[in-house]
């Protein structure tokens, strides 16, 4: 049964429902593969040996009413998981442990998923390569010594490597779209308020959201419909109808618009960027969508906007951090000597940058000059896509301006780093729903990715389209498991 | 504009964060880079825009104020770096 871990989730439901498939072959599968994958440094946790107990206790009384059966599956060590270490990639939360569990992954195992165990991520979501985790830096599947992006990279590097199914990440300026693109798999980042951020560890409250990672757009609908639901314990959850996404799922997107925003051919892009997103466009229109050139004036002032909202928000969040209630604490002289000093050991190099970044645009005197004024243009860059969507249904851009980069390439420049996210984080600024999908490769054979962006709560329409889009694409990750041995 | 190391000690006293000289210099260095990119904020004028303080359009929902978690004192205090029963427990306050 070497082949289950290369199935689909669609397939591998499909197959425990026809009783071909136990849930304890699956989860079985999945484990072995992920013993065999230490050198992705995907997992920050496991939970292998309950893994396979929840699986063999499924088979003795299955419910295959369920929408994920006995599925495995590892999620992001960025959700809460009740008794099940938590860690959001850094040293500060190394020993905590839950108490209650996220709404998104309760979603998943009502359904009756099985949890396997925490992915590694940027430390506290805070990065764009997994190079900033506490618990070291995430192998790409595509190639040896490659970021899979972040912060979602243990994630993306784990459905892209075959060690779960799918999988959930989280998205606060491109988290899931940028690792997603990198290593040639979906990822879908909800509309604000779709799912719920209870549970998860926050970075900035008003940009993360929750979303599915899979390989193909079907799965990725399938496990949308699962962790998208209003929850009462999230102020920011939205009570609206959702759809059942993937019964609803079609390819025929005939006669929707799409834009095409001339502000996303940025200085520089690398050409193969450009002929991927022209050939894009080429498959909506084969598809019978029509494109519209259209204009998001603001757009170059989004990734300046978010690196003082974002901050500010996190420098906020993280304040809670202080060695007291749980996680690392640091011997002090004195209390305050205890809090700076947990503080200082307990949080790594590019957390400390974001929250001093973050403690300077909302301090005394500064408030006015930086955070104001980015709240005052995250409304001009909202109100760009308000304008566009009076034209269009939604908006087709290339998902990153390149493909993945090797380790250490760029850790010592902050804002080449943070420029990977150009095209990601107006969404994330607008509260809107994106799509990337794997569309091409790059002269190295590295993936290249694809976003389709919504209006809010357009999610069915955007994962059409994508489906449309990918049965064109047909689309091939190319994993040669230079990592098993 | 121009953080110096002045300025990154005032801000790393409010962030509650304790920086030595080496990583203060790197701090600034770092701090300077990404502002001077921030300051393309400048270009626009934003005198008669409106503040984007909510992504969601919705008004918060009130509900009433009941104990839904019983009796979990214990399973909290359990995530205490330094646990005394019942309490938290941090360096001596009052001398």
């Amino acid at each position: 049964m070497s082949d289950i871990t290369k199935q689909s989730l669609t397939e591998l439901i499909e197959n425990i429902k026809n009783k071909k498939l136990s849930s304890t072959d699956v989860t079985k599968a999945f484990i072995d593969r992920s013993e065999k994958s230490e050198e992705l440094n995907a997992y920050i946790t496991n939970d292998f040996t309950s893994a396979l107990d929840k699986a063999k206790k499924f088979d003795q009384k299955p419910n295959l009413n369920l929408k994920l059966p006995g599925i495995p599956m590892a999620v992001k060590d960025l959700f809460c998981t009740k008794d099940i270490k938590t860690t959001a990639g850094s040293k500060i939360l190394n020993n905590f442990v839950p108490t209650y569990e996220s709404t998104v992954t309760e979603n998943i195992w009502n359904e009756g998923a099985i949890l396997l165990g925490k992915l590694n991520c940027d430390e506290f979501a805070m990065g764009s390569s997994n190079e900033t985790s506490f618990f070291g830096n995430v192998q790409s599947p595509i190639d040896k010594n490659l970021v899979p992006g972040g912060s979602s990279g243990g994630s993306a590097s784990a459905v892209a490597g075959q060690l779960t199914p799918v999988t959930i990440g989280t998205d606060t300026g491109g988290s899931i779209r940028q690792p997603a693109s990198f290593t040639g798999i979906v990822g879908l980042k909800p509309t604000y308020g779709s799912c719920s951020r209870y549970g998860i560890v926050a970075f900035a409250s008003s940009l993360d959201q929750a979303g599915p990672m899979a390989q193909n757009v079907k799965d990725c609908a399938l496990l949308h419909e699962v962790i998208s639901s209003y929850d009462s314990k999230d102020s920011t959850s939205i009570d609206f109808k959702r759809n059942n996404y993937s019964k609803e799922l079609t390819n025929n997107i005939k006669g929707k618009k799409i834009g095409i925003p001339k502000e996303y051919r940025v200085d520089g892009m690398p050409k193969e960027i450009e002929d991927l997103w022209q050939k894009g466009i080429q498959y909506v229109k084969d598809c019978g969508a029509e494109t519209i050139d259209i204009s998001l004036p603001n757009t170059s002032y989004a990734l300046p906007t978010y690196y003082i909202v974002a901050p500010a928000e996190a420098s906020s969040n993280l304040a809670r951090y202080d060695g007291v209630k749980y996680g690392f604490r640091a011997k002090g002289e004195n209390l305050i000597d205890m809090y700076e000093k947990t503080r200082s050991e307990g949080f790594g190099a590019e957390v400390q940058r974001r929250i001093m970044i973050g403690t300077y645009v909302l301090s005394s005197g500064y408030y006015d000059a930086y955070y104001l004024k980015a709240q005052k243009v995250r409304k001009l860059i909202k109100n760009d896509f308000d304008e566009a969507y009076k034209k269009v249904d939604a908006i087709l851009t290339p998902s990153t301006p390149s493909s993945a980069f090797k380790i250490g390439e760029k850790t010592n420049d902050p804002v080449s780093m943070y420029l990977n996210d150009i095209f990601t984080v107006p969404v994330n600024l607008a509260g809107l729903p994106g799509i990337s999908i794997p569309a091409g490769h790059d002269s190295k054979g590295y993936p290249l990715g694809l976003q389709i962006i919504g209006k809010a709560f357009d999610e069915q329409n955007i994962l059409n389209i994508a489906y449309a889009m990918e049965e064109k694409i047909n689309f091939k990750n190319k994993i040669t498991d230079w990592w098993i041995k | 504009m121009s953080i110096d190391l002045k300025t990154i000690k005032h801000i790393s006293k409010l962030a509650r964060i304790s920086v030595d000289e080496q990583r203060a210099e790197k701090l600034a260095g770092d701090l300077n880079s990404i502002f001077e990119f921030i300051e393309k904020l400048n270009e626009l004028k934003t005198d008669n825009v409106e503040p984007l303080t909510s992504i969601a359009e919705t008004t918060i929902k009130l509900r009433s104020d009941e104990v839904k978690s019983k009796n979990i004192r214990e399973q909290i205090i359990k995530n205490s770096p330094q646990d005394n029963e019942d309490y938290f427990v941090v360096p001596k306050v009052i001398e």
